[in-house]
């Protein structure tokens, strides 16, 4: 059954449209159809976090979401994040701190770190912690990104004023 | 994940007429985190996927007279951030603040969480607790069951193939209430309960004696359920170690764990008892205006 439809969703402050079938994955489309490959795919059950992307300023797991589901929506994905061409608060902070080794749970860290500093820009290491507490990361042993995302807060506090 | 078709109504009689005409081979989805990943997997395999959450009736969540409207696909995140919840219906707030992570929680619904029917599912001790009504509608028109029976056996409830949950309704809160959920769980975020336990509590004007209690308990029977005699053993007695021992020997008595990875059967047992104890002094606590915020993981 091939019953594609088109959607129409605003993918990083661009409008894209794609062809997409009710069974697909919102991480599907991103990676396969948009060619957004920087939103990783890890566990595909909403369990490791590294398909994080922000849905109508909400952080979701894309592969719990239809990508037919997007119709209408406002989507910001690791794409979206750089500040034109160079590195932004957030990446930088996990770079110079070592917060990743291997890199495929870093989008999600990155994309919930944004959701976090937009909610609260000033967040504790608990505050941190549970908000990250959907988002995997089988190297570093967290405390690197935990530094990296208080890093993140201060630093955008200072450009931010 | 199998193919299927796609609806997403924006009318409750369309959704309902969607369904009908489906026969049983149609799934609701709000907010998809138990059902997509439950086709993926190929354990459901429905042919039209019926999107419900542009239904007006089904995001509500506001607090009238009559009390708390809740949608059946109104998200957690909507549900623990508003203040009413925060307030008044507090173990609710509590449960949706520990579905999932956050990005979990920005998507999951507690009418999901209800009818998936997972024995585990962290809000329906706490609906069961705070005495939520389900207001479901079907082709034949609209019925109410309360949360405390809608599940009937693990992944099983009350819904015929053409009902929809519409939303869970919870009665005004007495002064003087207060409320709490809690689950047991090896790790700080992100499992399943090995016990979760949610209860109610309204104390007299003195705050000494307890004038209701109502207690529901997860993870320790293949549905969540209703420890209606613990509930009913706290009624008229004092604030005292003594009456909380009762409603803990009351509520292991109605439980029937099983031995799986998460927990044995005994230790589930002992962790009733402890967690029955926690959460009523935490509702106690409330009830006397001592918010006892909670921070998860602690």
């Amino acid at each position: 059954m091939s019953n594609k439809r088109v959607v129409t969703a605003t993918i990083n402050e661009e409008t894209a449209e794609f062809l997409c079938e009710p069974r697909q994955t919102l991480l599907e489309v991103l990676r396969d159809s948009l060619n957004l490959t920087g939103t990783k795919e890890g566990c595909s059950n909403g369990n490791c976090g590294a398909c994080t992307v922000i849905m109508n300023g909400h952080a979701v797991v894309s592969c719990l979401v239809l990508g037919v589901e997007a119709e209408g929506a406002e989507i910001q994905t690791i794409e979206g994040v750089s500040c034109d061409g160079s590195l932004n608060e957030v990446q930088s902070a996990f770079l110079e701190g070592a917060a990743l080794q291997c890199g495929i749970c870093t989008p999600g860290f990155i994309m919930q770190t944004e959701a976090l500093l937009a909610e609260k820009s000033n967040p504790t290491e608990d505050d941190i912690r549970f908000y990250l507490a959907g988002n995997l990361c089988r190297c570093t042993g967290y405390d690197k990104i935990v530094r990296a995302v208080m890093a993140a807060a201060e630093q955008r506090q200072v450009t931010t004023g | 994940m199998h193919a299927f078709d796609y609806k997403s109504p924006e009318v409750l009689a369309e959704a309902l007429q969607q369904l009908a005409d489906s026969d049983g081979s149609a799934k609701p989805l709000a907010g998809g985190t138990d059902l997509i990943d439950q086709m993926r997997t190929g354990r459901h395999q429905p042919t039209l996927v019926i999107d419900i959450k542009k239904v007006a009736e089904l995001n509500v969540l506001e607090c009238a007279g009559d009390g708390l409207h809740v949608g059946a696909a109104t998200p957690c995140y909507r549900i623990c951030g508003d203040d009413n919840v925060q307030q008044d219906y507090t173990a609710l707030a509590d449960a949706c603040n520990i579905i999932g992570g956050v990005q979990i929680q920005s998507r999951a619904s507690v009418g999901g969480n209800l009818c998936n029917s997972g024995p585990a599912g962290d809000s329906i001790p706490a609906m069961i607790a705070l005495r939520g009504i389900c207001v479901i509608a079907g082709s034949a028109g609209t019925r109410e069951v309360p949360v405390a029976e809608f599940c009937t056996g693990p992944g099983q409830n009350v819904l015929a193939d053409n009902e929809l949950l519409v939303e869970i309704r919870f009665p005004p809160r007495p002064t003087a209430s207060g409320s709490h959920y809690r689950r047991m769980i090896p790790r700080n975020e992100m499992d399943i309960a090995v016990v979760g336990v949610g209860a109610s509590v309204t104390l007299n004007e003195a705050g000494t004696t307890i004038t209701d209690a109502c207690i529901g308990l997860g993870a320790v029977g293949p549905t969540p359920l209703l420890a209606a005699r613990a509930g009913e053993c706290l009624v008229g007695q004092t604030v005292s170690d003594a009456t909380l021992a009762n409603a803990v020997e009351a509520a292991k008595e109605i439980i029937s764990p099983i031995t799986d990875m998460r927990g044995t059967q005994e230790y589930r047992v002992h962790v009733t008892g402890v967690l029955v104890r926690r959460v009523l002094e935490t509702a106690i606590s409330r009830a006397t205006g001592d918010p006892c915020v909670v921070r998860p993981g602690h």
